[in-house]
Formats: C-alpha cells, structure tokens, sequence
C-alpha cells in the first residue's frame, strides 16, 4: 500500500462553545490494527470518531489518512476545511458504522450498498452489484437484496450498514457504539461480522461498550477520560493491570 | 339547462370551454412549477445560518400570506405594468403604452403565492430528513450536490408531497381569479359564454364540472406519487 500509517491523529482538540470534549488526542494505527476505545458516556469517545471523519470539526490537531493529510485553514477565527474535495477523497478511505444505522430508507438493501461504489466511485451498475452482492453474501443478509430498512431488524439493519462501509473498500473502518442501539439478543449477530473483519485484517478504530469484543478482538485498547487517553496498551494489560485508577474503577463498574 | 349551447364548432360554446380548461391548466401548471421553485428557494432561506435570508423569507411568506390574493394579482398587474413602462422608457426611450402579457401576468401572480405556501411544506420536509442519513452521505465521501440529489430530494418529496398536493389544489382553482385581468380561462369563457346567451346557470354549471374533473384528475395523479415516494417506508405521517 502505501506510505506511512493508516492512521494517524495527532493533538486532536475539540471544543464545543466553550466546553472541550477533546483535549489532545493522538492516535496511530498500522494496518491491520483493532483500536477499541472504551470509556464512560460523556468522556468524548464519539467525539474522537466524528472528528477523524470530520463530520465534526476539530478545534485543533491533524488526521493524516494513508499518508493524505486534511487540510485545514483559518477564516475569520474559525478553521474549515480548505478543500472539500480532498476531505471528499480522504472520507472515501474511512468507511463508518453508525450506532443508529442511518441507512437511506428510500433505497432497498440493495441500493443502499450499491450508492457509494456508483455514485462516489463511479462504478459501473454490474460491477457495483456484484460487489454489494457478495458483501451481502459475507454479512448474511443474501436474500434481503430487495428489502427496505424498514422491514429489517436492528440487527440486519446493521450488518448493511457495514457492508454499505465495506463496499467503498476503505483503508480504515470506524464504528460508532454499533451495537449500542440493538436490543440483546441482536448485538450478536453483528459482533460476529465484526470480528470477522478483524480477522481478515481490516484496520478498526471501534468505540464500544462491549468489554468481550474489546478484550478479545481488539490488538489495542484505549480507555478515555474527560477528552484525554487515560489508558493506551495491550488488552491484556489495560483489562488486567490499569495503571490508571481511573480506568480500574471503570472496568470493575461495567465488567459487573 | 340547455346543452346545445355546448356543442363543438361554430355553433356552440363547447370547445371554446375546452380551450378554456387548456389555459386553466398552462397557467396552473407554470404558477406551480414556479411556486415549488421560490418555495424551495424561501425554505433553504428559512433553515439557512444567516439572519438577513431568514429575515427576507419570513417577511415574503407574511406579506404574501397576508394580502388577498385578488389583491396581489391588482397590484402586479398595475404595477408590472408600471415597471415595464419605466424600463421602456427609461433604458430604451421608448413612450408607447406597453402592458406584461395578462398570461405571463397570471403566472407570476399565482407563482409568488404558492411560493409562500409552499415554502412552509419544504421547510418541514427537510427537517424530517434524519441528520444521520445526511451524515452517512457524508461520510462516504458524497459531494455537497450528491447528497442534496441523492439523499435529501427523494426524501423530502416523501414528506412534501401531500402538502404540496394542497397546493396545487389551491393554485388550480386560483387561477378562476385571473379572469379579473381579462385572461380567457374556464371562468373567463363561462362569463363571455353568458353574455353572449344569457344562459349563467348552464355555463357556470358547466365550468364547475370542468374544475371538478381537473381537482379529481390531480386527486389521483398525488396519490400515485405519494405512492411512489413512499416505496419502503409506509405513509409519511
């Protein structure tokens, strides 16, 4: 591939009016790199997601993607983003998981995975749908081409989003609490699929509150506090030996 | 009654009416079209970041709402009239009396209206649109005219429509107050129709037939697209 990290964020700072969610955050991942991030509601983890895609836009920091960095000016005070077409290209490369789906209800399954490859890409229709077909084929949902995320559970629903992700072939994936909004007995099906991509050796930067995927899927886990990284390491270590008192009192309040 | 007076050709008033209905139908239709235009328009002034277009939308939907609609054909009558003289005069020396095509007249008059109304309904549509399906666009790298054709039109028709289907209603049957500037539609003719006769009831019966077969064709033509905006999600409520 090419140069340098899938991945790097460097002193990512982002406020919102005068409260400061993020308060310099860095992260690199290498390719094939299963980055879970952990933490309490509120500690900014969403946040962090949203900035590296820039549907929110940092306060300050950069987001290098595959060696292809945003770039970003000040105007009046402000920064924006110089270029919308490099973001444009740069959001090609990082497929995301929404915790509420989000996928388009006025397109059948389908049309849903087939949208980003045509209308993005430039795909053509045959190709485009052979792909969405043998994604679908991969997340289980084979039969449901023609459906509309209406008459889907949660659960599926989910499993196209991820295949809609999948489907523009990004260097790095990023889910959002994608099983936050599922009930139980649904958040299975699709920690499945999850999994399966980390053992294909997809790039992963997961925020979550599932402790098992975390601890059991994930090459690194960070555990975040008030905007900052309270805890960076081996699952192994942070889920055993924190260092961080913090990060201790959180496991033992979730893990029971 | 007496239906004779409705037979075609020389004779009879019967394809003068039809003809009647046709331009009934021109007018609506270009008012209408013109009307989802400024309304859009209005809509994205109304849910824009910056004060002065809020301000200026909300100042049109009060006024136009606010004047009669008789009044507001009056006063673009005259004073398109006004305006057009004054620009003849003024850019090109020329003095003789020119007046806006009482058509074209109608268009705008009806256009301006159902802008106002319509603008309302667009508004509401667009903030139905769940944000997350927007930033999903967004988040596969869609650029800012796909998104908008892509994602948000297919979406906010869904729920426009049967607000825009009210309109359309009002701005057929409006066209009956264009008569006032002398343009010969259904009402129009119907008047001439009875002073040529001096038979009101069997033209105006007449005409009231023509209006209600149009609002019952276009009755159907909606629920056909509400239809098929609707594909995969139920009535938009």
């Amino acid at each position: 591939m090419d140069k340098g990290a899938a991945l790097l964020v460097e002193d990512l700072h982002k406020s919102f009016g005068g409260l400061e969610v993020l308060k310099g955050i860095s992260v690199e991942a290498d390719d094939g790199d299963v980055i879970s991030v952990i933490g309490a509601s509120g500690s900014g983890k969403s946040t962090f997601l949203r900035c590296i895609n820039f549907l929110e836009m940092p306060t300050k920091g950069r987001v290098v993607v595959a060696g292809d960095e945003v770039q970003v000016e000040e105007r009046g005070g402000r920064s924006r983003v110089k270029d919308r077409r490099q973001l444009q290209r740069i959001r090609r490369q990082l497929g995301m998981v929404f915790q509420s789906f989000n996928l388009w209800s006025h397109m059948t399954v389908m049309q849903n995975v087939m949208e980003g490859p045509v209308t993005v890409l430039g795909l053509g229709k045959d190709e485009a749908r052979a792909r969405a077909a043998a994604l679908l084929e991969k997340v289980g949902l084979h039969q449901k081409h023609d459906a509309y995320p209406s008459e889907l559970s949660g659960g599926q629903q989910q499993r196209v989003a991820i295949a809609r992700a999948l489907a523009m072939e990004p260097r790095v994936l990023l889910f959002d609490e994608p099983t936050s909004a599922l009930d139980p007995e649904l958040v299975g099906e699709v920690l499945k699929v999850m999994r399966d991509l980390a053992a294909e050796g997809r790039t992963m930067i997961v925020v979550t509150h599932e402790m098992g995927f975390a601890r059991e899927v994930s090459s690194r886990v960070l555990f975040l506090h008030e905007g900052r990284i309270e805890e960076d390491g081996p699952p192994d270590s942070v889920f055993e030996r924190p260092a961080s008192e913090r990060c201790r009192r959180f496991l033992a309040s979730v893990l029971h | 009654m007496d239906l004779s007076l409705l037979a075609w050709g020389a004779q009879g008033w019967g394809d003068e009416m039809v003809r009647g209905a046709l331009v009934t139908i021109a007018v609506a239709a270009l008012a209408y079209l013109l009307g989802i235009v400024i309304g859009s328009g209005l809509a994205a002034c109304k849910l824009s970041g910056a004060a002065p277009l809020r301000w200026f939308a909300s100042v049109y939907t009060t006024l136009i709402r606010g004047i009669p609609e008789l009044l507001v054909i009056y006063l673009v009558f005259f004073g398109g009239g006004v305006a057009l003289r004054s620009i003849a005069s003024g850019l090109f020396g020329y003095d003789g009396y020119i007046d806006l095509p009482v058509f074209v007249t109608g268009v705008i008059c009806l256009g301006v209206s159902a802008g106002a109304y319509s603008a309302e309904v667009i508004r509401g549509a667009v903030q139905t649109v769940p944000v997350g399906q927007i930033e999903a666009a967004m988040a596969i790298g869609m650029t800012r005219r796909q998104r908008f054709w892509r994602v948000l039109v297919p979406q906010v028709a869904r729920y426009a429509l049967p607000g825009l289907g009210n309109v359309w209603q009002f701005v057929l049957k409006d066209t009956s107050l264009i008569s006032v500037i002398g343009l010969v539609e259904i009402m129009r003719q119907a008047a001439i129709g009875t002073g040529a006769t001096k038979e009101p009831f069997t033209f105006y019966v007449t005409a009231a037939v023509l209006y209600l077969g149009l609002t019952a064709l276009s009755d159907r033509g909606f629920a056909r697209a509400e239809g098929w905006a609707n594909r995969g999600v139920g009535r938009a409520s």
